[in-house]
This record gives C-alpha cells, structure tokens and sequence, in this order.
C-alpha cells in the first residue's frame, strides 16, 4: 500500500472515530478516551528511536513536558491559539530529539538510556525552578469560554485534535518504518558497525528518528494544559509516561507501527478500566508486571504472536 | 571562626558524610553494572525495598536496622540469585540483554515501587534510632550520628567487598568475569555462576543501603528514582570496575550536592547528580580513573 492511500484510510477511519464521537454525551468518555490517545502518541513516537533503531529512550517525560510547557509559556506570553502551540511545542521537541540524537553519536545501548534518564531530571529541576512557566506550583491555562467549531466542550474538541494528532502519528512511523529510511534504521538497530560499513549514513538517520520521535512526543504533550486547565511539573515529568510508552510497543510488538497502536489502546482502555474499577496505583503495577510479563515470555509482543499463527497456518 | 567558612567547612562535611552512603548505593551498580554488564536499574527498587525491610523488622523485633540489615542480607542475596536467574535464561542466553533487559529491569523497577505504594501508601517513614538525635561537635562542625554511623558502616562495606575481591578465589573469579568469559570457561569456572554470585552480592548491599537510607532520611516508595542518576553518575565516574573508584566518585557527588545544597538551595540538588552524569558520559564516558 502506497504511503498516500494509507494516510487516506488512516484520514478516513479518524473521520470515522470523530463522526461517532458526537453521539456519545457521557463526558467521562472524553478524559478516558483523550488518556489513551496520548499513549497511541507517545508509543508511536516511541517506537521510532526504541523499536526501528534500537535506542532505548527513558526521557518521554522530558519531551512530552516540553510540548506541555511550550503551550504553558506561549499561553502565558501572548495567549497563542492551539493550532501555533501545538505547531510550537512538537518543533521544540523535535530540537530536543535532535539533540539526543547527537548523543547517540557518543553513547551505545545503555549509556544513551541512562543519558536520556537523566534529561529527563535535569529539566524537571529546571522547570521547578523557573518561575515563569509555574515552578514547582503549576500553572493554569485558562480554555477561552466559546468551543472551536461549535463543539459542545473543549474536552470534545481536544479529542478531536488528539484523533487527529494520533492519526498523523501512525501515518509519519508508517511512512519511516516503510522507507529506506526505514530498512536503515533496522540495520543500525541489528548492528550499527556492519549497517556503516555497508554505506547506511547511520548518524544522519539516527538523528533523523531521534527528531522525529521526539517531536511526536512533544505533539501529545502540547494540548496536555488545555486539557486538564492546569500543569504541574511532577505529573507531567512522571516516570509513569515513560514506563507506559515502553510498555505498550513491548505488548504490541516493536518491529511495526501495528505494534505501538495495538499495545496503547489495548493497555490505556485497560488502565482507564482500572483506574474507574479499582484504583490508580493498580494501573503502574499492571503496566509494571505486564512489560515484564512480556519482554520476558513473548520478547515479540502480540505481533509476535501474530506471525507465528500465520506461519502455522501456511504449513 | 567567621560563619562563612564555618559554613564552608560543613558543607564539606556533610558532603564527606553523604558520599559515604553515596557509595552504599552505587557499589552494587558498581558490581552489576561495572562487573557483569547487566544493567540493574532496579537497584534503587532494592534499595527501597531494604529500606522497607528494616523498618518493618525494626518496628516488630525493635533492633537497630543497620544490625538488623546485616542479619537479614542473605535475604536480599537470594532475591538477587533468583532475579539473575530470571534475567540469565531470558535475556542474556538470548543475547537480547541490551534492549529488553533494560525494559525489564525498568519494569521490575517500577513493580517494587508500586507495590511498597500498594501496601504501605505513600506517606513518608522513619525510623528513629539511640543515636538519631546525637551530634558530635567538632569545633564549629557538625557531626550527626545518623549521617557517620552508615558512613563508617559503608566505607567498612566496600572496602571489604573490594579486599574480597582482590584476596579470594571466588573474588578474583568475579574479576576475571570482567575481562574475559571465555578464558574463564577454559579454566573450568562456569561465568554464570559467578555471576550469579556477584549479582546476588550487588543485591544484597541493596538491602543495606536501603537500611542506612531509612536511618538518614524520611523514606517513600518512589523516592528511589532519584537514586538512579546518583548510582550511575558515581559509577561512570569513578570508572566502571573498581570499587575504590566508586568511593572517588561518591566524595565528587557527595561535596557537589551538599554544596548546591547550601550555596543554592535544595531545589536544584537533583539536577546535581543527573548533571554530571550527563557531563561524564559526554566527555569522559571511561570515567575519571578509567581503565
């Protein structure tokens, strides 16, 4: 399938999940739904740098809040719509990414990791301390009274942009994952030494997934403050985000945007059941136990499961 | 004395006094880490979990929790044998350790934090000991007892794991599991099993530090994440490997923070640690006194 006919469908089947949308009037829907899109976000992104390339990233929490704090600091600035923040705060991650990508020039497997750890903690420090933004208090961001497009809420509305973001997501690692850019990057991730000596320009394509992923991750972030109307830095740099970003392509499986996808909504409806059903912390246990489970009984994930039933099958 | 260089010659001593639990936390990253590549970023998880341990023994049986961590370290040894276990026929068979065993161990990370939460909630706890309220005055300098008892307990810790090491057969052996596997397997020693043993050590001085952590300071389930940056930052500098080193780079770690601490506030003190780990891993990833 060409990369135009899949955006198609991919734009079609949005249209479709946004067109069901306004039957629904429990608002509760919305939060739980707008939960689980962050995380199709987020895995999605992920997956770029961890499940193309190999590089383990544990700074989502760092991108992700870069793309919260940029809406905060342009919202505090000159009340920018949504449409310029969002734009804003993935191309501000997008730098980040950029930045850690040169990283990877320096550091393999395990150093990378626990470089991006540490991103993650450096600029939780320096947002608690920098006053502008909040610090360690939080900041509001007041949602103006009249909903874009006549839409009955701005939790409807922001559902519909996530729909949107999420779509746009799967389409670009689709896009990657199914170029040549795509077979390069699984090449770095088998061995980066033989993928450079075959002549695959390996620091310009890592630096090109580190981008990528981490500007995706800043896109999920960035409509974070409208949402929930008020930011503070412990939550939006919770180590959670980045345990749950690894967790759902580890289920869903890493070599194939289906992996990301699957993982998210199968583990965020889960943890949304949970959370309502019984209790918050349960859903980091489950998620804990289930990364676990996974990498350490089905390393392939659900995809994996998936190819092996098909091999049986042609047998 | 005038205040600022009494206030310069506590900091320095506090730093001191600091690093020596510093190093309680990073010899077992040291080992794991350093020793055995297998990237135990769980090991503060251990840590809380030695904390949690010495508490709940502490309050039934009302012993000292450094004594009672001691007692109770084969414990955490056994944990560690079963956990390598797991992580050998999983991962390292495989040869999938570098990108799934970090998954994994962040997963186990995550299990012991929530669990504490789960049984315990997430309210801060202590453990007052005979010697928590005693300071030992040295001029205009502070000596709190709660700081220099698991100071002096560490340092006797590392200096005799490392004295272990260089003096036994099974130390050597672990040692000799550093450099070279196959070499070890001509000699007729099974690298596995040795490194399950070091493992199942780096686990249990987990279990002690934990124990002098819930000595120094309020302990919470999720605190032990801010460990993870500390561990890694003293290991990579101090270079991977050796135990005297990790001691260095603790005495680094320790004055930096106590420093931020006083000159700056403790706000900044946690981008302390993360910070010169990202420094060290940019321009000296061998670390300071790199093999």
């Amino acid at each position: 399938m060409s990369n135009r006919r899949f955006a198609l469908i991919a734009l079609v089947v949005a249209i479709g999940i946004i067109a069901a949308s306004l039957t629904i009037k429990n608002a509760y829907f919305f939060t739980a739904a707008y939960a689980v899109l962050v995380f199709v976000i987020l895995s999605t992104a992920w997956n770029i740098l961890g499940g193309y390339t190999g590089y383990v990233n544990f700074g989502v929490p760092a991108f992700f809040a870069i793309g919260a704090y940029t809406t905060v600091f342009l919202h505090q600035l000159l009340t920018a719509p949504l449409f310029v923040n969002v734009v804003a705060g993935t191309v501000m991650a997008g730098l980040a990414g950029l930045g850690v990508g040169y990283l990877t020039l320096r550091l393999r497997g395990v150093f990378f990791a626990i470089a991006t750890l540490a991103l993650a903690v450096v600029m939780l420090t320096f947002v608690v301390n920098w006053t502008y933004v909040g610090g360690a208090r939080g900041a509001y961001v007041i949602t103006p009274r009249e909903v874009p497009f006549g839409m009955e809420s701005w939790k409807h509305y922001l559902y519909v942009v996530m729909v949107l973001l999420a779509t746009l997501a799967t389409v670009v690692a689709r896009m990657l994952e199914r170029s040549t850019i795509g077979r390069g990057l699984a090449a770095i991730r088998d061995d980066e030494l033989a993928a450079e000596c075959a002549g695959v320009p390996t620091l310009r394509l890592k630096l090109l997934a580190a981008t990528a992923s981490g500007a995706l991750m800043g896109m999920a972030g960035t409509t974070t403050p409208y949402f929930y109307a008020y930011v503070e830095p412990t939550s939006v740099f919770n180590l959670s985000y980045a345990v749950n970003s690894i967790a759902m392509p580890v289920i869903g499986g890493m070599t194939s945007w289906v992996g990301p996808l699957i993982g998210a909504v199968l583990l965020g409806t889960l943890q949304q059941i949970v959370q309502v059903t019984i209790s918050s912390n349960l859903n980091l246990l489950i998620t804990g136990l289930l990364l676990v489970l996974f990498v350490t009984l089905a390393p392939n994930g659900i995809l994996g499961w998936v190819d092996a039933w098909k091999r049986r099958r042609k047998r | 004395m005038e205040p600022s260089s009494a206030l310069f010659l506590n900091a320095v001593v506090s730093g001191l006094l600091l690093a020596g639990f510093y190093a309680a936390v990073a010899v077992g990253i040291s080992i794991s880490f350093g020793m055995l590549d297998v990237v135990n970023i769980a090991h503060p998880g251990f840590i809380i979990l030695g904390s949690y341990t010495a508490l709940i023994v502490h309050r039934w049986l009302g012993w000292d929790p450094i004594l009672l961590s001691v007692v109770l370290s084969p414990l955490f040894f056994l944990l560690g044998m079963v956990l390598y276990r797991v992580y050998y026929v999983a991962f390292e068979k495989r040869g999938q350790e570098s990108l799934r065993g970090l998954a994994f161990f962040f997963g186990i990370l995550f299990i012991t934090e929530v669990v504490l939460i789960l049984i315990y909630g997430v309210d801060y706890q202590l453990v007052k000991t005979a010697y928590s309220e005693t300071v030992w005055k040295l001029g205009p300098i502070d000596f709190p007892l709660r700081l220099l008892v698991p100071c002096i307990v560490s340092v006797a810790m590392v200096v005799g794991i490392q004295i272990f090491f260089n003096r036994t057969f099974f130390g050597r052996a672990v040692l000799a599991v550093a450099q070279d596997q196959l070499a070890l397997r001509i000699m007729g020693v099974d690298p596995v099993r040795i490194k399950e043993f070091a493992f199942a050590l780096s686990i249990a001085t987990a279990g002690v530090a934990g124990a002098f952590l819930i000595v120094i300071q309020p302990v919470q389930p999720s605190i032990g994440r801010e460990f993870i940056g500390l561990a890694f930052a003293i290991c990579v500098l101090g270079g991977l490997g050796s135990l005297y080193g990790t001691l260095a780079g603790a005495v680094i770690l320790g004055i930096a923070e106590s420093f931020t601490s006083t000159y700056f506030g403790p706000s900044w003190a946690p981008a302390v640690s993360f910070g010169l780990l990202l420094l060290a891993l940019a321009f000296r990833p061998a670390g300071l006194f790199g093999r």
